[in-house]
């Protein structure tokens, strides 16, 4: 009789002789009988959510077993790069989020799913767009500027990195974040090393969900949004801009002023509708699993004419052949999109719009836009366009359609079941292409006749093979696993040529077509080791050859080893009962990184001219620049980890404490003029080194019949300095302005002993009342004259401390969840206020006059102040991401279940930064779309 | 399959295919010219160069050489970051003291990279006739390159040096100073003059001889700026370049305006080395477009031909007024303009320029610029010019001339200036050819042309008391500056990216 703790007899146990096909299950008593060869002198005894038991057959051929509840943080099984490994015997850094404890509300985009609920994982949305994707950064990323983003690997298939035309930077975007059933997030070098030369930045791995092994569960859930914008550039109200004009103005900009009272930014910025609806049928017919969904999603963006729109499909069959020998997986992904984008200029026109004038015109002209124009009527060139205008005469769509598709082979050899064969053929196409509209009686284009044109068709292909040998042997208290493989990955793009045409169809700039192509060939092993389920070995060792730099540098080896020890199953703490789980955890490996640096790079490449670019009425051939050198960036990293559990993990966590030391770094940085043939070369620059802390804390203070709380702490700490900068041998070279331009001013450098990224700036110098004096900077070298050596270094976009908390609290039915996120000591440059909050930026031209940013009446500088440390503010914030209600109805009229949510996303943010928002990309910010809150209602049905 | 590793480029492709066939000789040659009108391998797409305002070579040139000077006066301070240059304010960040240094370094790396591509023995497989096309080729790349290191040293004085022999990529450039730099470019053209194409038999649109002469002449008139000290065997040098200009057959043309307008390729008499523009093949929104458009206004722009009004650009009183009415050469539009500029940014203060325009002959205008820019060449050097500088070499003490002979050669550009007047009022006496008659003869003839900030210096005028103009210095009743505005700074982006380098004043 196999039972389970509460003594209960257990249906339908799996019994096995270890290492044949003989089995059976127990019946409705818990009972079985089995005939067991007499050379066979064990059984293993197994059960879904249940820890396997292997117990030797007594003498009386009578065995009895009582099989205790996996325990989470122990049992669950964490995929893994090229393979599953129980959570007990990681030796690496890894973070595992499954569905269950996914965020909630109106997820646009996967990465969103794990937004704040890991250690060391920042996930940054590029702006309030529905289309602007988001940036990802595991452990601040180890490169400077060739790439940071991590790899995603989709249910075994590495993705490329990069956009499509019509939906750039966002294609995770086009992946139903519904299908997903885990992410697991790769942070250490021994858990990364394994994906070699595309690792230094981890690697996330999606797995999506597949069919189930019982009858058919039909899940229908549909989320409804409202978005509202939230905080906006703060600029002069309309009284003060009037005054300001009438103060300091000239007579002419003081005709400029009207009469209206417009508030542009009520007219671009609306409540913003979205819709998310899934449905999947998910069982198993006649032996084979399957699961099939289909998603709509419709986002429209705050921003007006602003719209995302997303339909998915998804089939996912997994059969088991040849008793279970023979496992197959076919998984399709396909989704199309449509988007229109909304032209982003708007935005600053808003906030620079002349509120004494009105929206419209009141006559025909441009579309009834009042525009500022010529005195012959015409449009002024280099104006300001009305940003109402703008956004309903400019259309601008896009469509994409990708399907992602899947072939696993998993094959247990027959003649040694221990041994697998692993294939996937992966193969992921997309197609993008966008159309542009402008009518030619629309200021934007007027001159040259509007627009209308087609771009594209971009078509993605990524071919993937990959196979591998599988060794997974438990031998007494040995248990290994192994394996060996090989993988052969293509990459394609092409986009053909068009023409800019406008309405008359004359065209009015050529784009060549464009292909672009890479490979990557890999060779990998690893052994995984456990003696005595304590102490625990992973060796991995892969090695990479791209088609990216050239032969001499083009294959790399990646090592790594990794050491786990579980204290807590040593005899001197078994005593110890509140303990559950004690390790430690070492790991070193290399990794590489070769990623945002072009396919061709290494390569002296010619470009062709187009139609207008040429001389002596011909075509003209133009050398690119390049670095014939180029090769891997490659990180060494070490990690050092303790995990913990208490009280049966009701108190549990874990704390990394990491190096990491980046060599030859890829990055975009000035080349010394007339040594190539460009201002700025992709080049291996240098070293950097970084170390962090990462701390997780997971606690069950209440769990009873009507209580549960759950609370979800991290916290983690990173710093990086630059240790070399090698541009050339020998050379002394100080300062690398890198990072964001505004008007050719670079504000961030990298310097040798110093955090990468620093801004580069004066020390502003103030009069007795505190206000900036304009021009008036330190003299910080002390030699009588203001200049560039005056420049110093003053903080960096990263922050100092990160922190997220996540709470749920359920009582009976109902749970209320909620999540929180913290940045410290991250700055941003305001570029906003800076562009915008000088007298002179009032006035581009005679017609028009432009509103000034707040901060003007804090300054009242005449001129911008580009390099000023006045602009460099410190934005540090407090965030509510998530608040969430939901009740669950239960079982209503014994045919479905029901629950319902209510969230808000992007609640509150608490700051002291004076721009839109203190979480900017690459610390500047430049007319940023905000971030809108997101108010939704969530319905679930389980047939 | 680890071939499969060798990928090379489909839509574009490597020097190693290039550099098999004399046409794409040509086409690489091509690019070395049009980097000096057009920014990109696109219409206004694909730019050559990352993180800059994004113009061509002349625009930045254009504009550092007229929008601080009595010349130029622009509208558009805040829009286009032009405050700093027009009111003599700028630093080492200033995008387009930035931007004029990486363009001109730009066109020296696409030269280097052609004359390191076509040594002798690169080419030794092409036929004879072939042979002696791409030694021309190189030959042009030679001088082109002289004329950028000639920017170079006019504008930045002491700077980088890099030469074919440098490697491509990681390499610092030593840095030469502006004596070095005058040496080699010296030397350069003294060596290639002879192998550029006569003016019989050149192509339209490459450098004849007399284009290396020219520079020469330039350079040596301007010594004292560059080398801190006088000598008049230099001003005899110049003397005799513009004498070998003059005597290969180069003649004034009649009509002054047909020089810039939109048929002005027609004008090999007087244009001695022009930057081909053409609304169809070799368009910008800068060069010659950015001079016609940006001196347009809305009611303008019918009598320069173009159909997109910049009102950008406008001319200030103080060059105005060197006209009298009788001179044809002053082309202004005066209508609802003042004189005189009260306030910089107000487009309708100061008269408009009418001198360069996108019309043919038959006073059309050839395309629509709203769409494709003008089809107006850039005249770079031109025979009025030289007259000009052999009777100033002759004024400041050089040999080779007479006062006869100069005076002779300035009453030609009279004598097409003032047409029916100029017995009466256009010709000047030998007694009035001094250098004060001299730099505003220049201002009349060769304005709105890139030449004046360094005519300006060279009489030192530019930064100093001795001449004042509105707006000089950011005041409207102007002031002199601090002399290091003479030489614009390398960017500070430069410093940090080859530490051979300094700034000795900013």
């Amino acid at each position: 009789t196999i039972t389970d703790q509460d003594n209960i007899p257990m249906i339908g146990v799996t019994i096995m002789v270890p290492g044949t096909t003989l089995g059976t299950i127990t019946n409705n008593d818990g009972q079985y009988s089995l005939s067991v060869p007499a050379e066979f002198t064990q059984l293993q005894i197994s059960f879904m959510g249940y820890e396997t038991v292997v117990s030797d057959i007594p003498a009386n051929r009578v065995l009895n077993a009582q099989l205790n509840e996996e325990t989470h943080s122990l049992g669950d099984v964490v995929v893994i790069g090229y393979g599953t490994q129980r959570k007990g015997d990681l030796t690496g850094s890894i973070a595992n989020v499954n569905s269950k404890d996914f965020n909630q509300g109106m997820i646009g985009s996967p990465e969103q799913l794990i937004n704040g609920k890991i250690a060391g994982v920042q996930i940054m949305s590029n702006g309030g767009s529905p289309t602007a994707g988001s940036s990802i950064r595991i452990r601040g990323g180890a490169s400077l500027n060739a790439n940071n983003d991590p790899l995603i690997v989709l249910d075994g298939v590495p993705l490329e990195i990069g956009g499509i035309s019509g939906n750039s930077n966002n294609f995770l975007s086009l992946i139903n974040p519904n299908d997903i059933e885990s992410m697991t997030v790769l942070k250490d070098a021994s858990s990364t090393a394994i994906y070699g030369s595309r690792a230094s930045n981890g690697v996330i791995i999606i797995t999506t969900k597949k069919g189930a092994a019982d009858k058919m569960k039909i899940n229908v859930s549909s989320t409804n949004s409202i978005q509202t914008k939230t905080k906006l550039a703060e600029m002069l109200s309309r009284d003060e801009f009037v005054q300001v004009v009438n103060q300091n103005g000239s007579d002419a900009q003081k005709n400029l002023l009207g009469s209206a009272q417009t508030d542009m930014n009520d007219e671009i910025f609306q409540m913003a509708y979205g819709t998310d609806n899934n449905v999947s049928l998910s069982g198993t017919y006649n032996k084979l699993p399957y699961r099939v969904s289909v998603g709509y999603y419709n986002q429209d963006g705050i921003l007006m004419t602003d719209n995302a729109q997303r339909a998915t499909g998804n089939l996912s069959l997994s059969p088991s052949l040849l008793n279970d020998f023979l496992k197959l997986n076919i998984n399709v992904k396909a989704s199309h999109n449509s988007n229109r984008f909304a032209i982003n200029d708007a935005i600053w026109g808003a906030s620079t719009w002349n509120p004494t004038q009105p929206i419209y015109s009141g006559v025909s002209a441009y579309g009834g836009y009042n525009e500022a124009l010529e005195s012959n009527g015409e449009p002024v060139t280099g104006a300001v366009i009305n940003p109402v205008g703008l956004l309903k005469q400019h259309h601008s769509t896009s469509t994409i359609n990708r399907v992602i598709g899947n072939f696993d082979v998993d094959y247990k050899l027959h003649v040694l079941p221990d041994m697998r064969f692993h294939a996937t053929l992966g193969y992921d196409y997309a197609k993008g292409q966008g159309d542009i509209e402008v009518p030619a009686t629309a200021a934007q284009y007027f001159m040259s006749g509007g627009r209308d044109y087609s771009y594209g068709p971009q078509e993605n292909t990524n071919r993937l093979l990959t196979t591998y040998l599988n060794y997974n042997k438990t031998i007494g208290m040995h248990a290994i696993d192994a394996i060996a493989g090989y993988d052969y990955q293509y990459w394609k793009s092409y986009t053909g040529a068009y023409e800019q045409t406008n309405v008359a169809g004359e065209s009015q700039t050529s784009t060549a077509a464009n292909d672009q192509r890479h490979v990557l060939l890999s060779y990998y092993g690893r052994l995984n080791y456990t003696l005595m389920s304590r102490y625990m070995l992973t060796a991995t060792v892969r090695q990479d050859g791209t088609s990216r730099f050239s032969q001499d540098n083009r294959w790399g080896t990646f090592p790594s080893v990794a050491l786990g020890w579980r204290l807590s199953e040593e005899a001197f703490l078994n005593e110890w009962d509140a303990l559950t789980n004690l390790k430690l955890r070492g790991s070193y490996g290399v990794t590489g990184q070769q990623d945002g640096i072009g396919n061709y790079a290494y390569l002296p490449v010619y470009t062709i001219s187009q139609n207008g670019a040429g001389y002596f009425n011909s075509y003209t051939y133009r050398p690119q620049a390049y670095d014939a050198n180029l090769k891997w960036e490659t990180t060494t990293a070490y990690n050092w980890g303790l995990d913990f559990g208490f009280f049966n993990n009701r108190l549990s966590g874990s704390i990394d404490y990491y190096t990491r030391q980046t060599e030859d770094l890829l990055a975009r940085v000035p080349s010394a003029a007339g040594t190539n043939f460009d201002k700025t070369i992709m080049t291996n620059v240098g070293n950097v080194d970084s170390e962090g802390w990462e701390m997780v804390i997971n606690a069950t203070p209440v769990d009873n019949d009507n209580w549960t709380w759950n609370l979800t702490v991290n916290a983690s700490t990173q710093s990086m300095k630059v240790k070399n900068l090698s541009l050339v041998k020998n050379a002394e070279i100080t300062n690398t302005p890198v990072g964001p331009t505004i008007d050719s001013y670079n504000f961030q450098v990298l310097t040798e002993g110093y955090e990468p990224y620093m801004f580069y700036v004066y020390h502003q110098l103030y009069d007795p009342q505190g206000k900036p004096i304009e021009g008036a900077y330190a003299d910080l070298n002390n030699d009588g004259t203001i200049n560039s050596s005056d420049l110093y270094r003053y903080h960096s976009p990263a922050p100092d401390y990160i922190f997220g908390l996540s709470s749920t609290l359920r009582y009976k039915q109902w749970n209320l969840g909620m999540s929180l996120r913290a940045n410290v000591g991250n700055y941003v440059y305001n570029g906003m206020a800076m562009n915008t909050g000088a007298f002179n930026t009032m006035s581009y031209n005679s017609a028009q006059l432009n509103n000034l940013s707040a901060s003007y009446l804090d300054t009242r500088f005449t001129s911008r102040q580009y390099l000023s440390d006045y602009y460099v503010e410190n934005a540090s914030f407090l965030k509510m991401d998530n608040l969430t209600l939901g009740y669950n109805f239960g079982r209503i009229n014994n045919w479905f279940n029901l629950n319902a949510t209510a969230m808000v996303q992007n609640v509150f943010t608490i700051t002291n930064y004076s721009g839109v928002d203190p979480e900017v990309p690459q610390g500047m910010d430049r007319s940023f779309y905000p971030r809108p809150r997101i108010f939704s209602l969530s319905l679930g049905l389980d047939f | 399959c680890t071939d499969d590793l060798d990928q090379m480029p489909n839509t574009s492709t490597t020097s190693s295919q290039v550099y098999t066939t004399a046409a794409n000789y040509k086409a690489v040659l091509g690019k070395l010219y049009a980097s000096f009108v057009i920014a990109g391998q696109e219409k206004d797409g694909n730019k050559d160069l990352s993180s800059n305002l994004g113009f061509d070579y002349m625009r930045y040139y254009f504009n550092l050489q007229e929008c601080g000077t009595d010349e130029v006066a622009s509208t558009w301070l805040e829009g286009d970051k032009l405050r700093d240059v027009t009111f003599l304010n700028w630093d080492a960040n200033d995008p387009w003291v930035s931007d004029m240094y990486y363009r001109a370094y730009y066109t020296i790396a696409l030269a280097n990279e052609l004359i390191r591509n076509a040594t002798d023995s690169k080419i030794s497989g092409f036929s004879d006739a072939e042979q002696a096309s791409l030694r021309t080729y190189r030959t042009e790349a030679r001088f082109l390159r002289a004329l950028a290191y000639y920017h170079v040293l006019d504008l930045y004085r002491n700077a980088p040096f890099v030469t074919e022999n440098d490697p491509v990529g990681a390499f610092i450039p030593p840095r030469y100073t502006a004596e070095k730099l005058f040496q080699y470019i010296e030397s350069e053209l003294l060596a290639i003059n002879e192998s550029l194409p006569a003016r019989q038999t050149v192509e339209y649109g490459h450098a004849p001889q007399a284009a290396a002469w020219t520079l020469l002449s330039r350079l040596y008139l301007n010594h004292k700026v560059y080398l801190e000290k006088e000598d008049a065997a230099y001003y005899t040098q110049c003397i005799t370049w513009c004498n070998k200009v003059i005597a290969a057959g180069y003649t004034i043309e009649g009509d002054y305006a047909k020089l810039f307008n939109a048929d002005n390729h027609l004008r090999t008499n007087e244009i001695i080395f022009p930057l081909v523009v053409d609304a169809t093949l070799t368009s910008s929104w800068g060069a010659s477009t950015s001079i016609i458009c940006g001196a347009s206004n809305a009611d303008s722009k019918t009598l320069l031909g173009v159909s997109s009004e910049w009102n950008s650009f406008r001319t200030r009183g103080e060059l105005t007024n060197k006209f009298d009415d009788d001179d044809r050469r002053g082309m202004f539009y005066t209508q609802g303009q003042t004189q005189f500029i009260e306030a910089m940014d107000n487009q309708v203060h100061g008269y408009l320029s009418l001198k360069w325009t996108n019309l043919n002959d038959a006073g059309e205008a050839v395309s629509n610029t709203a769409k494709d820019g003008v089809s107006t060449d850039y005249p770079m050097f031109r025979l009025a010019d030289v007259y000009l500088m052999l009777a100033e070499a002759h004024v400041r003490g050089g040999a080779g001339t007479s006062l006869d002979i100069a005076t002779g050669y300035v009453n030609q550009l009279r004598e097409r200036a003032y047409g029916d007047n100029y017995a009466t009022k256009g010709q000047i006496t030998k007694s009035a050819l001094t250098l004060p008659f001299l730099i505003d003869e220049r201002a009349r003839e060769l304005y709105w042309e890139g030449v004046r900030r360094t005519d300006l210096i060279r009489f030192g005028m530019f930064t100093t008391a001795d001449y004042i103009w509105q707006w000089k210095g950011g005041i409207k009743e102007g002031k002199a500056v601090d002399k290091k505005y003479n030489i614009y700074p390398i960017p500070a982006t430069e410093l940090s990216a080859n530490p051979n380098l300094k700034n000795e004043n900013y």
